[in-house]
């Protein structure tokens, strides 16, 4: 990007103007990120930097909001420390169950979006896949139909799933996915199955089929081929899109919104509410901590990706 | 070399042979044809199971809760469900029938049937979609029909309350006497039914929806713009320094795409309040007074800052990819052929952006679309997009048919888009960062 030799004075004007224009957009996209950091940290509760703050007065800061999330909705916040302290937090601090259902519900529906996606992606990468465009289409559109318009049919199948059974005249009565774990996960592998199926075919563009064929060739049945052959040579891929179905279900609130019951209280739900309703500057302890994870998840996928570039040799390393 | 390692290639070498007809056979004497017919088959089919557990896992959880909502939108038999004898008289009678005492008795026998039942309110409710401020009519009758009814009919019910006599309330129940019903989507569209059956406009203060989508696409093509005018310099700059400088760079767009949609969406709350930090900052630089502090945010203008700036990388990304393809040396040569930067810019580097523009702008537009958390936290009344009427009609009032209709028309117009940018851009090139 470096300015040619035979640049005119105008143009050279331009090229910085250009410059900083792109800062001033860099600094846009990262700013509102940066900028909960320190305000996590007010000890007062507003929503802007106080003057104590801005002279970097030890007093302006603390830690209360933070404080807040282990205490919230504890029998006894104010209990002097200690073991059952501890599990009363545990047990009944809000951010903490928050917590803990958005892990059990991430980590199931991750699991199921990512065999199920990884066996169909390996299907949809083989040459002789048949009506291929239009099941891909399917596949990716819980990712391209508005969340709203899932969530809302999502309700109606949740609420009564034999209801569709009545369309071909049976009338079984069936229990309610709506309100359970069950459902919950299932929704989120719903909406986690496109971004494993993008991340594993894109790994899989450059995989030489070839291998395969030698493998068998040398006497290993196909699931020996797949384990030892094939599974290495994808798992960036797999892993990156099982990381990709985590943060989507990490952050999703609309599906949980509408179907969830008072159980699946998920972080993205408690913040909703805590948005709506009176908004404490313990959502922006939150906040910073969702930042800290996702900047550690983009480093792994990010280190993913370089190695599984480096495995197909699409750049000299 | 590539049939070396080939199964079919094996075979037909093994064999070596061509019969006295002069097909090619297998080593167990098959036709070769046949055999590779057979094995493609296999090979087809072996695909295929791959793919079906998840296929079949989608069309249950994804294509099937989609088809029940799509019923939804046209079925709704709140009324005819709970009130027979009355659907079966208006099946019976064409329309403008003037209510006989038939009628009347089928109306209040299954009104006390209702109230034994409970479901008057169902009833009243179905009704009042159609004709707001009717519900207590029924609901009240409800309460007096536990009593018993007598005959004649049509004075006993006109003396409980003026209002049943009206025509045009005998006309929606009508609409609302058969299970399947387009009025939802009449709706939807804010058209209704006048006391004839003719389809008119909506009365002036009920017309709110076509307003809304128009907004929905409006703000949704002003979004699809300043990605485009923001992401472009973006792109085109991460695209031209050498690799190791632009994927440092490029940690600065992946990082908000992998920062939670409500972690931004808040941060722009706390960004652009009235006593927020841009409002701040502007006082202390002096640009506004501390009175006239902007108001950014529960308006559009919050509405499209925020979502700006969550759709952004999907703006970059595409236009990245192409970018870093386009080589440097057609611009050079506009250069040396006497083209200004301007020109050489405008004739040759911008042309060739096109395909990437195309498929961030249709990504972007068609996400934009359907938005609900933003424009729901920092949108206002005024900022509102489609997707927060539907879910204000799913979770308030609880109007699920009206949603459902409302729903599936922004379905039909993401899915023209998801069409388009298949046929355009081929969703196998969707790449995440």
């Amino acid at each position: 990007m470096a300015l040619p030799t035979y640049a005119s004075p105008l143009e050279k004007v331009w090229h910085y103007a250009y410059l900083a224009l792109c800062a001033a957009i860099f600094f846009f996209l990262i700013a509102p990120i940066v900028v909960v950091i320190p305000l996590s940290f007010n000890a007062e509760p507003y929503f802007t930097f106080t003057d104590k703050m801005l002279s970097f007065d030890p007093e302006g800061y603390s830690m209360r909001w933070y404080r807040s999330l282990l205490t919230f909705g504890m029998a006894n916040p104010d209990a002097p420390g200690g073991l059952s302290w501890w599990a009363d937090a545990w047990q009944n601090a809000k951010w903490v169950n928050a917590a803990k259902s958005s892990i059990i519900i991430g980590f199931f529906s991750t699991i199921l979006a990512t065999v199920l996606g990884t066996l169909a992606a390996l299907g949809l990468s083989r040459p002789e896949m048949p009506f291929r465009r239009i099941i891909m289409a399917v596949l990716i559109s819980p990712m391209i139909v508005p969340i709203i318009i899932t969530a809302t049919g999502m309700f109606f199948f949740y609420s009564n799933p034999c209801e569709p059974l009545t369309w071909i005249g049976l009338n079984p009565e069936c229990g309610r996915l709506a309100g359970t774990y069950l459902g919950v996960i299932l929704a989120h592998a719903t909406l986690g199955i496109p971004f494993v199926i993008i991340t594993v075919t894109a790994t899989l563009i450059g995989f030489d089929q070839s291998l395969n064929r030698a493998a068998a060739s040398l006497g290993a049945n196909p699931r020996t081929t797949f384990f030892r052959i094939t599974m290495p040579l994808i798992l960036p891929g797999v892993i990156s899109g099982a990381l990709f179905a985590f943060v989507t279900s990490f952050d999703e609130v609309v599906a949980v919104l509408f179907i969830a019951g008072p159980d699946q209280q998920t972080i993205p739900r408690q913040m909703w509410n805590g948005i709506r309703e009176q908004i404490s500057p313990a959502i922006l302890a939150v906040a910073t901590l969702l930042v800290i994870f996702s900047i550690a998840l983009l480093t792994t996928v990010e280190l993913l990706r370089r190695r599984s570039e480096r495995l197909r040799g699409l750049t000299p390393s | 070399m590539s049939n070396a390692l080939d199964p079919h290639a094996a075979i037909v070498t093994e064999a070596g042979g061509l019969d006295q007809g002069g097909t090619l056979r297998t080593a167990d004497g098959r036709p070769l044809k046949a055999a590779l017919a057979r094995s493609s088959r296999r090979a087809r089919r072996r695909a295929f199971f791959l793919v079906l557990p998840l296929l079949l896992f989608v069309l249950l959880t994804f294509v099937l809760p989609i088809g029940q909502m799509l019923q939804r939108s046209v079925k709704n038999d709140g009324f005819s469900a709970n009130m027979p004898q009355l659907s079966a008289w208006f099946a019976e009678h064409p329309r403008g029938t003037e209510p006989d005492e038939a009628a009347w008795a089928a109306l209040a026998a299954d009104l006390t049937a209702a109230a034994e039942a409970r479901t008057v309110g169902v009833i009243g409710t179905r009704v009042n979609y159609d004709m707001p401020g009717t519900r207590s009519l029924f609901t009240s009758a409800g309460r007096k029909a536990r009593r018993g009814i007598e005959p004649p009919y049509r004075a006993a019910m006109l003396e409980m309350d003026e209002k049943w006599g009206d025509p045009k309330l005998w006309s929606v129940m009508r609409e609302a006497s058969s299970a399947y019903t387009t009025n939802f989507y009449l709706a939807a569209v804010d058209r209704t039914r006048d006391d004839a059956g003719n389809i008119v406009q909506a009365p002036e203060q009920q017309r709110i929806y076509l307003t809304l989508f128009q907004r929905t696409f409006w703000l949704s093509l002003v979004i699809t713009f300043t990605t485009f005018l923001l992401g472009f310099p973006i792109a085109h700059l991460l695209a031209t320094l050498p690799m190791r400088k632009s994927n440092l760079l490029m940690i600065l767009v992946l990082l908000p795409f992998w920062t939670s949609l409500l972690v931004r969406t808040t941060a722009w709350m706390v960004l652009l309040q009235q006593q927020g930090v841009v409002n701040d900052v502007l006082v202390w630089l002096g640009v506004i007074g501390n009175n006239q502090r902007l108001q950014m945010i529960f308006n559009q203008t919050g509405t499209i800052i925020a979502m700006t700036h969550i759709l952004l990388p999907f703006m970059i990304l595409p236009l990245y990819s192409v970018m870093r393809t386009i080589n440097p040396s057609y611009v050079r040569a506009a250069r040396s052929l006497g083209a200004t930067s301007w020109t050489a810019f405008r004739r040759i580097y911008f042309p060739q952006t096109l395909p990437g523009l195309g498929a961030g702008a249709l990504l972007v537009f068609i996400l934009a679309v359907g938005y609900y958390i933003t424009p729901a936290l920092v949108g206002g009344s005024s900022g509102q997009l489609i997707s927060n009427l539907i879910a204000m009609h799913m979770t308030q009032t609880l109007n699920w048919s009206m949603a459902a209709a409302l729903a599936s028309l922004l379905l039909a117009g993401v899915l023209i888009l998801y069409w388009v940018y298949d046929r355009l851009v081929g969703i196998d090139n969707l790449k995440l960062g």
